[in-house]
């Protein structure tokens, strides 16, 4: 069996130190449980099989309530498998904000939405961002900085890195 | 302070963490391009992209006029710093800002707008860490990725001590970082403007690229409801398709990442909501987006490095960092030797030029050797070498006129207008020593080594007392052909041996040993009288006595290219001539005549052996450990590998340096202002071959200088591969 695109994503992340965890919706709420450390604050995903009104994740927190969160529960638009990279979106619930003002990003897409290279990720960007001008951040890893004589994790940005792959039921 | 005790000051001071940090990202850059299997393609797409944005550039800034216009933003394109600086400060007033959060960038250094707003009253701060750094040390960048890349962990910590006084001691990477990030953190929450660069602009859609790996560029955005981004109009390309290469090329050619942690592609005004940090009623998703956006495109000089046809090149840069943390010089005293006001490497000659003028190239501009190792790390492919020559030979003729140089081309050989300096014209003019050298050996190798002279020697022509002079032989390579007199029965292939200045005058022994090994394997051999190649007098950017030679060889050779001989070449940098520079100094027939003809010898070697001629003509290695030194020119062309493939074919038992360059690089080593930075650089070839796994092997080197050089850092004897052979 050759690999599939979420099979590229799960090794070039696991190669960043960052877990990938499939899950179906069914089990969804279980598996995001694992991946929150502390008090978790989320925007509401959108056009995928799963929600996270049932979890503890505090949907559209507020200013304080972001600053006070460990963790931030959003949803990417796609990945890029080879690279191990989740594309962030700017949207008016906040996503850019709860995915950088925290120290855990758990990121959380659908297995359709895994892209195999940068090639058909940049097609997809130029389509998008044609059709309306929209932002997203290549995101890869955990931000770092070696500004301070060595590689540290953290800079600014989350230390920690989770990606959630939705799954079909019915395999 | 003179030049010699300015550098030994630098590299004395921040030599060690430039060397330590630019080698790991240079280890990094070979890694990391491996794992591409289409490098060669991308870099190619990346370069075409470049070159069709820069020829296009006029019409795709209207273009992104009016897709930063539909989008609710504005584009303003400013002259000069001054008239950058004004507009920046124009928008912060209009927003009554009290303080700017800025994001690393390159172009906002080049016009020092800091300073522009600090003079309004508004608190700048700087968020990415390095630039942070300095921002508290009050100093300049020395890299133009990693700007504090001089400044140990130690350093920080001790500055951080001494400037907040922290109540728990800082130490550790992380222990600064926390701190740098907790201090910046709340002064981007209360920011009004931020203000980032951009690596790439999109004409399409207005989207920029930002290329990071902290988070401080897209924090300084999103906590903030006034954006302005500063750029170079030179960052303007056509579509969003179009930053795939850059994307995949940028973190791999600087710091050796396969990509940054964040590329943000942003087509501001952006939607996320703009929150007050401390409410703690109002859900994010209430807040609105309302963003203003500022695009501030910067000329400053560019408009007219565009029309120059050697400066051109130079709005390529994506600006990766690679030239630099490739060059062996670099390597050994960072940005603040090797660099002007704002850029830093291989490539700031050009920038500089462009933007700020000659006199602040000149003031850096010789710490280019030539050596060409930046020009396979350069993405875009720039041949940054030749900018450095060309700005060199500009600054030789006091910046004026430098056009005439291509009027008088030919006509007086040997002499350049203007006056480039007397040791420039004696190493430029390094036949015309020879020459007589030779002439006059061995009293003028007596002469040379007088103490007397060494000292006349140095004070005249600034060369180095500290270094051996070639020792010129009486019986120049081309004689001792002349007297020889051998026949090849059916010769296999029919070659013209090029006596390069230094296997003529001085290597003669690696000369005879070239005619032998070809001859042993059947070739036809023939050493006429030619030219010097005009390396000599190109490194001293006297690009129009280099011409003229060039034509001149050229001519001397051309008659046996047509008579169907293979032009062999000795030495690699003449080779290099032969094959890359020629293209710039002959007309573009003669260039492929010759460059489609010229080996280097033992590549040529290579392909005879290839073609069946026999290897147990040659004398066999049977086990021999020997320690080999490429030459730059040579590797850049990829010809190491056939030299050392034809000695492991003989049986020899090679280790080769991994060091990018010797450090001689030709006169480099020889002037006095370099020779410690030569030494530095050398010191790394030494250690090579001086530690255990080394020690007792036969060193061979392909270049002239680097044989030079090695004599110097070793105490064993060395020689040219093809000496090996033929032994
Ligand atoms: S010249 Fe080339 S290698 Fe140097 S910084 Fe610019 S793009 Fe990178």
């Amino acid at each position: 069996m050759s690999a599939t695109p979420v099979d590229s994503l799960a090794s070039a992340l696991s190669a960043l130190d960052v877990p990938c965890e499939r899950t179906t919706p069914g089990e969804f709420e279980e598996t995001l449980a694992e991946h929150c450390r502390g008090s978790a604050v989320g925007v509401p995903l959108e056009g995928v099989d799963a929600a996270l009104s049932g979890t503890d994740v505090t949907v559209d927190p507020t200013p304080a309530e972001l600053d006070a969160a460990t963790t931030g529960v959003t949803q990417a638009s796609f990945a890029v498998a080879d690279y191990g990279s989740v594309v962030i979106p700017t949207t008016e619930t906040g996503t850019e904000l709860v995915s950088l003002f925290v120290d855990r990003h758990v990121a959380v897409l659908d297995e359709a939405d895994v892209l195999p290279g940068m090639e058909a990720a940049f097609d997809r960007f130029g389509e998008e961002l044609r059709a309306e001008a929209g932002s997203g951040i290549v995101a890869t890893g955990p931000s770092a900085t070696a500004d301070m004589g060595e590689l540290v994790r953290g800079a600014h940005g989350p230390s920690e890195v989770r990606v959630i792959v939705l799954e079909g039921d019915d395999e | 302070m003179s030049k010699a005790d300015r550098l030994r000051e630098v590299m004395a001071a921040e030599g060690e963490a430039v060397n330590e940090n630019t080698q790991g990202f240079n280890a990094g850059r070979y890694e990391s391009v491996a794992r591409l299997e289409d490098y060669e393609e991308l870099k190619e797409e990346a370069r075409s992209i470049k070159e069709d944005a820069i020829e296009r550039l006029p019409e795709l800034i209207d273009e992104l006029r009016e897709s930063v216009e539909a989008n609710g933003g504005t584009l303003y394109v400013a002259d000069d710093a001054e008239d950058a600086n004004d507009y920046v400060r124009s928008v912060v007033d209009d927003r009554d800002a009290e303080r700017v959060v800025k994001s690393k960038s390159m172009t906002s250094e080049e016009i020092d707008v800091n300073e522009a707003l600090a003079r309004d009253g508004v608190d700048v701060v700087e968020t990415d860490l390095g630039e942070w750094v300095l921002q508290v040390a009050d100093e300049a960048p020395s890299h133009i990725v990693a700007p504090a890349i001089h400044k140990s962990r130690e350093d920080i910590a001790r500055l951080f001590t001494e400037r907040f006084d922290p109540d728990e001691p800082l130490e550790t990477a992380e222990e600064l970082t926390a701190f740098a990030r907790e201090h910046l953190g709340e002064r981007i929450e209360d920011a009004e403007v931020g203000m980032t660069g951009a690596n790439f602009v999109t004409a399409d859609t207005g989207t920029m690229a930002l290329v990071t790996s902290e988070g401080n560029a897209r924090k300084s955005v999103a906590a903030t409801d006034t954006q302005i981004a500063v750029a170079g109009v030179e960052k303007v390309i056509p579509s969003v398709e179009d930053l795939r290469p850059f994307v995949e090329l940028i973190g791999r050619s600087g710091t050796g990442q396969d990509i940054t942690s964040y590329v943000s592609l942003l087509t501001p005004p952006v939607g996320t909501p703009t929150i007050d940090f401390d409410d703690d009623e109002t859900p994010i998703s209430t807040f609105d987006g309302d963003r203003d956006f500022h695009l501030v495109l910067i000329d400053n000089g560019r408009l007219a490095m565009r029309e120059d046809e050697d400066l051109r090149e130079t709005l390529y840069c994506i600006r990766c960092s690679a030239c630099s943390n490739s060059c062996a010089n670099f390597q050994q005293v960072g940005g603040h030797a090797f660099g002007g006001e704002t850029y830093s490497g291989g490539i700031a000659t050009g920038w500089e030029t462009g933007i700020e003028g000659l006199d602040t190239a000149a003031e850096f501009n010789d710490l280019c050797t030539g050596c060409t190792r930046c020009v396979d790390a350069c993405p875009v492919g720039i041949d940054i070498p030749w900018i450095n020559t060309v700005v060199r030979d500009r600054i030789n003729h006091g910046g004026e006129d430098w056009e005439f140089d291509f009027l008088v081309d030919g006509l007086t050989p040997d002499e350049e207008t203007g006056s480039p300096s007397l040791q420039k014209r004696f190493f430029g003019n390094f036949e015309t020593v020879a020459k007589a050298g030779s002439a006059l050996a061995p009293l003028s190798n007596w002469l040379a080594d007088a103490s007397v002279s060494r000292a006349a020697m140095q004070r005249v022509l600034g060369i180095d007392a500290r270094r051996d002079l070639p020792e010129f032989r009486r019986e120049t390579l081309v004689d001792w052909f002349a007297d020889r007199d051998v026949a090849i029965e059916e010769p296999r292939r029919r070659v013209v041996l090029y006596p390069d200045l230094y296997t003529n005058h001085v290597q003669v022994e690696r000369g005879k040993a070239a005619v032998r090994v070809l001859e042993a394997l059947g070739v036809d051999v023939v050493v006429p009288p030619a030219p010097s190649s005009g390396r000599a007098p190109l490194s001293q950017g006297m690009v129009s006595t280099a011409r003229d030679h060039a034509e001149r060889v050229s001519a001397a050779l051309e008659p046996y290219v047509e008579a169907g001989r293979d032009v062999v070449v000795v030495e690699p940098s003449d080779h290099a001539l032969f094959e890359r520079e020629y293209e710039r100094l002959l007309d573009e027939a003669s260039f492929e005549r010759l460059a489609s003809n010229a080996y280097e010898v033992m590549e040529f070697v290579y392909g005879l052996l290839d073609n069946g001629a026999p290897a147990d003509a040659l004398a066999g290695g049977d086990g021999e450990e020997i320690a080999y030194h490429s030459h730059c020119q040579q590797r850049t062309l990829g010809l190491e590998p056939h030299t050392v493939a034809v000695l492991e074919e003989l049986g020899y038992d090679v280790l080769t340096s991994d060091v990018e360059c010797c450090g001689m690089a030709g006169s480099f080593g020889y002037k006095e202002e370099y020779y410690d930075v030569s030494v530095a650089v050398g010191d790394e070839l030494r250690e090579q071959f001086t530690d255990d796994a080394a020690r007792d092997r036969t060193v061979v080197a392909s270049g002239t200088s680097c044989l030079d050089q090695l004599d110097d850092l070793l105490e064993r004897p060395t020689m040219h591969p093809i000496q090996l052979l033929a032994e």
